[in-house]
């Protein structure tokens, strides 16, 4: 649900980083994080375990700049990705504007993923969202490792509606980017249609 | 998909006025109200000592969290979280369903206060929640105010990146 303040002239969105436990959520946004001017962002907040597992969310405020007169700012989420927080997944979907899904490109991994994936898709109806309609981008990440599973067969496997999809490696940056783009220009443009 | 939430000037004046007083009513030190989502709508008093960016999506999270509670043990919701610090406290209750009000204050004030102060307010704010909510619905049917946003091009979209 896009918040527009014409009082302040701000849009506010919010995007949530999806995906199974260990996939790279927080560490793409970490990067985010760690790319952007400081102008452009606020504090990244992580309500993490003390091994550093995501507990409730990681939150990053973010302003593209303006558009039409309009600050343009996303609110980028993630949730924890370990199976048994789901209560805690599903709090996190509300009032959401797009989604990136982080996947796991390691072989072992692909079972997660595609339960993840059903988790998203069953978690989002809760909310009254579809995830067929709503503005979504599928990442491959961890792509420099050893083990991982053919970027065709994982498409075969995961993509759900020809969304955009990117092979990334978020610890070093690649794809990052480019998978917050695709999702923030599809909530851009879903905002036009309205 | 539930429908934009879309604030226009007059009604943010209200909302100002609103907690202005209510921050002077509760001698609070500040007020803060929050989409259920995590942004912030209008604020009243010394907030320049707080991250609110951050202080909304944590209080979000902590209402959604306690929303979450509720419900596992059959309850519709809790309408008032309150948090006692040394020194600052925290007052945090939900008004016309999809707003959080905060108010922080100190031992200049007292919890009883706070909770008669918002009481009042409440009803104020929902007031003018159900003026927006008349507004947003008939944007719907025929914009009174063109959405800036129909004439976006890709071009625009394109800057925003950078590209």
């Amino acid at each position: 649900m896009t918040f527009i303040n014409y009082a302040s002239k701000e849009i506010n969105c919010k995007i949530v980083f999806y995906g199974p436990g260990l996939c790279g959520k927080t560490t793409n946004l970490q990067y985010i994080y760690n790319k952007t001017a400081p102008e452009s962002k606020g504090k990244m907040i992580s309500l993490a375990t003390e091994a550093d597992r995501t507990l409730f969310f990681d939150f990053l405020p973010l302003d593209l700049g303006s558009i039409r007169g309009f600050t343009t700012r996303f609110h980028l989420y993630t949730v924890p990705g370990q199976v048994f927080y789901d209560a805690s997944r599903k709090l996190i979907l509300k009032g959401v504007d797009g989604v990136v899904f982080v996947a796991d490109s390691q072989d072992e991994r692909m079972e997660a993923n595609i339960e993840s994936i059903r988790n998203l898709e069953q978690n989002l109806q809760e909310h009254g969202f579809d995830l067929a309609t709503i503005p979504y981008a599928l990442q491959f990440n961890k792509r420099d490792l050893a083990n991982v599973t053919p970027v065709d067969v994982m498409y075969r496997t995961l993509n759900y509606k020809r969304e955009p999809t990117f092979e990334a490696v978020a610890t070093t940056g690649v794809g990052v980017f480019d998978t917050l783009k695709s999702v923030a220009k599809q909530i851009l443009i879903e905002l036009r249609k309205r | 998909m539930s429908a934009d939430f879309v604030l226009y000037e007059e009604e943010f004046r209200q909302l100002q006025e609103a907690l202005k007083r209510l921050r002077q009513e509760a001698n609070a030190k500040a007020v803060f109200l929050i989409d259920k989502n995590g942004q912030q709508i209008a604020s009243a008093g010394d907030v320049e000592q707080f991250d609110t960016t951050s202080l909304a999506s944590l209080t979000a999270g902590n209402v959604a969290a306690t929303d979450g509670l509720a419900k596992l043990i059959g309850e519709r919701e809790f309408s008032v979280l309150f948090h006692e610090g040394q020194q600052d406290h925290i007052h945090i209750s939900i008004v016309a369903k999809r707003a959080i009000l905060v108010v922080i204050f100190d031992d200049r004030s007292s919890l009883g206060l706070v909770r008669l102060r918002v009481k009042r307010a409440s009803v104020d704010l929902e007031k003018i929640f159900e003026t927006m909510a008349q507004k947003n619905d008939k944007g719907a049917e025929g914009p009174a105010h063109a959405s800036p946003f129909s004439e976006i091009t890709d071009d625009d979209i394109d800057a925003l990146f950078g590209e």
